[in-house]
């Protein structure tokens, strides 16, 4: 897709200067939910970007990095996970239904989890192309994680005078 | 000083340095290697990944070949006489059970049991950062543990060293497996597994339909017997006619007790939503705990406890063993193809750089216009892995011309001076004075180990 080959690209030319990680949330037992509060990391970064603003011409406009949407993203993500991994009649028929057929339909069809972490990668790749790619940011997939964090990676900035 | 060509680097021809790393990434440079291939925990994987076992899986074949072999006998030698005698149903349910047995069995094997992965070097010195505020300590410091609530019950996480991280709740580490797997049951030597959150169900619909399968075969082969003495034979006799039904017999009757023992000790796990783990530490023992408090993760009732863990969401492998490893071996995983330089004379390059430093370089060196416009578009780089501080004139001699290109490189064009002992961040560049980059990222580092040791090899600028 274009669109990944454009969001790696960036990956390659620009460094990384930092990464952030969002950890799990577990208050409410072992279910996927990761912490909402925004990392002070990131809100650091939003002094910097100002001085450089000042002090150097940049050929593009930097956003700060909106708290809110970025609460918001992490909250959608989280619901989807709550989505996927919720106990409910869907469920517990697939789960039925494997039973009684030895487990094999799992190597046939796709489950509903992982419908869903279709869903997941999509929204967040939809997310890092218009949100954060142009304010320097990268999300990672947290199932790249291990579903432990969400890690956040800062791109260095760069005066663009190629 | 040598005459030495600046000439363009296929990495994909790199063949130079003596270390097993170059090896390594030779391979990789190669051809696509999957992630099962380089997993640290103690797995055998079969299939090109598809199939994962515990390394020591020895007592699965004896499993397997005590099923196969019981269930065998009885259709051979029983099942004949009792089709004859009282139903045709009697094979019929007995091959559905057998089935099911082995299927149950072969996924409880067969299936990663919700191994995680380890920390990557950035999650772990993030980690270590905010546990450490004091500098590095020589001694292993003690158990690490971080206290949380849930649903209103503190819950100690700890933190493992193995993999490095603070292990989620209910998640346990596997020293046979060397693994932390999710919802850690046991690690059970006749299945050749471990029991967690992603092979549970299969494990106790195998020890379910198990028990069945010899109360059935028990129930048989007696009937069977039973059956034989009546026509005015002695038991003896009947024995004597199907000794088999003897070794089939012995079998169940021994397997039965532990088989239903078994079963009866998971079903009560399962309702009231406990594993192994947890039921012999005594987490939540009534002894522990107050009345209130129990339980954490039980929903207080038998039907919502047995739904949730039989038939729960499956949850998805986190440890991906068929992807592929990306060329560079710390970035994001990127799967496009090197691009193709023109390779005139490899036979001097030492080099450990990826398809990114090269890219980056690219970049760097025609933006900055440091270097002479003769310079080609990829500059040799010389980047040395010292897993121990070896110092580079120890390498052999293609490193040290490499590092001679990079004393003309800078002869060339006066480069900025870089100040040593800067952070690991920045390693790759204070070697390598010549090439300014941008500094990579923490765990691109991590694969070119410099370290501090001098440039030996390195010629300075006349």
């Amino acid at each position: 897709m274009a669109e990944t080959h454009s969001l790696q690209d960036m990956r390659q030319q620009a460094s990384v200067a930092a990464k952030v990680f969002i950890q799990r949330d577990y208050t409410n037992g072992t279910v996927c939910h990761f912490q909402t509060k925004f990392p002070s990391e990131l809100e650091s970064r939003q002094q910097s970007m100002a001085f450089w603003s000042n002090s150097t011409c940049f050929q593009f406009s930097r956003e700060k990095i909106n708290k809110q949407q970025f609460e918001e993203t992490v909250r959608t993500l989280n619901n989807l996970y709550a989505e996927a991994e919720k106990l409910g009649s869907q469920s517990y028929i697939e789960g039925c239904l494997a039973c009684l057929t030895a487990y094999i339909i799992f190597l046939c069809m796709e489950t509903h989890y992982e419908k869903v972490l279709k869903k997941i990668a999509k929204y967040i790749q939809e997310q890092n192309e218009k949100i954060y790619a142009p304010q320097g940011l990268l999300l990672t997939d947290p199932i790249e994680r291990g579903l432990r964090v969400i890690e956040v990676t800062i791109f260095e900035e760069r005066s663009l005078t190629r | 000083m040598k005459n030495c060509e600046y000439q363009q680097i296929d990495p994909r021809a790199l063949s130079v340095s003596p270390s097993s790393v170059q090896n390594h990434t030779e391979k990789k440079v190669q051809r696509l290697r999957r992630k099962w291939e380089v997993f640290p925990g103690k797995n055998r994987f079969f299939c090109d990944g598809r199939i994962i076992l515990a390394r020591q899986s020895g007592i699965l074949p004896v499993t397997l070949g005590l099923i196969v072999v019981t269930c065998g006998l009885f259709f051979a030698f029983d099942c004949p006489f009792l089709v004859t005698h009282l139903t045709v149903f009697i094979p019929v349910i007995g091959g559905v059970l057998s089935l099911f047995v082995v299927t149950s069995l072969l996924r409880t094997s067969f299936t990663d049991p919700g191994i995680l992965p380890r920390a990557t070097p950035d999650e772990a010195a993030d980690i270590e950062k905010q546990i450490d505020n004091s500098g590095s300590s020589t001694y292993r410091p003690p158990p690490r543990t971080k206290e949380i609530l849930i649903n209103q019950q503190v819950v100690k996480l700890k933190y493992c060293f193995t993999c490095k991280m603070f292990r989620p709740p209910r998640t346990s580490h596997c020293s046979l497996c060397d693994n932390c797997v999710e919802r850690f049951d046991h690690h059970c030597p006749w299945v050749g597994n471990c029991v967690g959150k992603r092979n549970y169900r299969f494990f106790y619909s195998f020890i379910i339909s198990l028990s069945f399968l010899t109360s059935f075969i028990f129930g048989c082969v007696v009937t069977h017997i039973t059956l034989r003495s009546q026509d005015g034979k002695s038991l003896i006799q009947a024995i004597q006619e199907s000794p088999a039904s003897v070794v089939e017999l012995v079998i169940c009757f021994f397997s039965i007790w532990s088989i239903l023992g078994l079963s009866g000790f998971h079903t009560y796990l399962v309702a009231s939503n406990l594993t192994t783990n947890e039921d012999i530490k005594g987490s939540w023992s009534s002894k522990r705990c107050t009345e209130e408090s129990g339980n954490p993760y039980s929903y207080n009732n038998i039907m919502t406890n047995c739904c949730v863990t039989l038939c729960g969401p499956m949850p998805p492998s986190l440890i991906d063993r068929r992807g592929f490893l990306p060329l560079v071996a710390a970035s994001p995983a990127t799967e496009t193809e090197l691009p193709p330089f023109p390779v005139k004379n490899d036979t001097n390059m030492c080099t450990k750089s990826t398809k990114d430093v090269l890219e980056r370089l690219v970049r760097s060196l025609d933006s900055r216009g440091r270097c002479p416009p003769g310079a080609p578009k990829t500059t040799p780089v010389a980047v040395e892995i010292s897993a121990a501080a070896t110092p580079p004139a120890e390498r052999s001699p293609p490193t040290g011309c490499s590092r001679q290109h990079a004393g003309r490189h800078t002869a060339a064009a006066p480069c900025p001076p870089f100040a040593r002992g800067r952070e690991r961040r920045d390693s790759f560049q204070s070697s390598n004075p010549a090439f300014r980059l941008a500094s990579p990222s923490p765990s691109l580092s991590r694969t070119f180990i410099l370290g501090e040791a001098p440039d030996v090899g390195f010629i300075p600028p006349p």
